[in-house]
């Protein structure tokens, strides 16, 4: 099972409501089911950071795009296993001498979601991109699951 | 003086209609340390050329237009929104405008704010 990322429902069409959609969902969520539920701040106190995830499909590809703002390279890691592309990783706190939070709202430390895809992919062609705090991974599609113009022969 | 920065949540917008453009909210994190405030402002898939900054009346609007690595073929899922980001903050009165300093590196735009010199503990020397 692939594990979903919630999503907030899109206000966009209420924009000029906005100011009090925030208030709204506040009071929505406290007579919403169990109080860890369907909430997008609990989510992240239990479940650490989800990064968004957007998949897409190619003849050849199944690609994979990740929002990972600030991380290191060297700090990303990718796994394949059993049609599972699983992405983690570490945001270590740039913790020096006498700095003081006043606000935090990003993310530190480790990370860990997964997504099943698709179609089968060949795990050794695997690549991986990253840029502008965004990494993408490009996963080709095993040789037997590409689609294949068949030529229909007239004789 | 113990925060840099508040959202402006009040933001007065023009005529009473919404903007024709939408945007999300980054997530932001401010830092004190010493004779500086850090904000770190998530802003993935924005760089150096699609990043407007600028403070107005003790506000700082970031702005952040988002150039998405170009994919071809169908999305199969998805989960991030496509709106560009834009944030109001408003800054502490403490702070010299003039010598705020910004870098973008992997999406987070760093900016630095230097108090000022009547903020700073000042030792006085006795003679």
């Amino acid at each position: 099972m692939s594990i979903i990322r919630y999503q907030a429902p899109d206000f966009s069409t209420l924009r000029s409501l906005d100011r009090w959609a925030n208030l709204r969902d506040e009071i929505n969520s406290l007579f919403e089911g169990p109080a860890w539920s369907n909430d997008t701040r609990q989510e992240q106190l239990f479940n650490g950071w989800l990064p968004a995830l957007d998949l897409y499909q190619t003849n050849d590809d199944i690609v994979a795009v990740v929002e990972l703002p600030g991380m290191r390279k060297e700090d990303i890691e990718l796994s394949l296993h059993d049609g599972m592309l699983t992405i983690g990783g570490e945001r270590k706190e740039e913790g020096a001498e006498g700095v003081k939070t006043a606000r935090t709202e990003r993310f530190v430390g480790k990370f860990r979601r997964s997504i099943s895809l698709p179609t089968r992919v060949d795990a050794s062609k695997v690549s991986a991109n990253y840029k502008d705090g965004i990494l993408s991974v490009t996963l080709p599609k095993a040789e037997e699951v590409k689609p294949k113009q068949i030529q229909v022969n007239v004789s | 003086m113990d925060t840099l920065v508040r959202e402006n949540r009040t933001e007065k917008r023009t005529n009473g209609h919404a903007p024709a453009e939408q945007f999300v909210a980054p997530v932001a994190t401010v830092l004190e340390n010493g004779d500086r405030y850090t904000l770190q402002v998530e802003m993935p898939g924005v760089n150096k050329e699609g990043l407007e900054m600028c403070v107005e009346n003790n506000e700082l609007t970031i702005l952040g237009r988002r150039s998405l690595p170009e994919v071809s073929g169908t999305i199969i899922h998805r989960e991030s929104r496509r709106e560009n980001f834009r944030r109001v903050f408003e800054l502490d009165p403490s702070i010299d405008a003039g010598k705020i300093s910004a870098k973008i590196e992997q999406g987070v735009v760093t900016l630095t704010f230097p108090k000022a010199e009547q903020v700073k503990p000042r030792k006085i020397v006795v003679s």
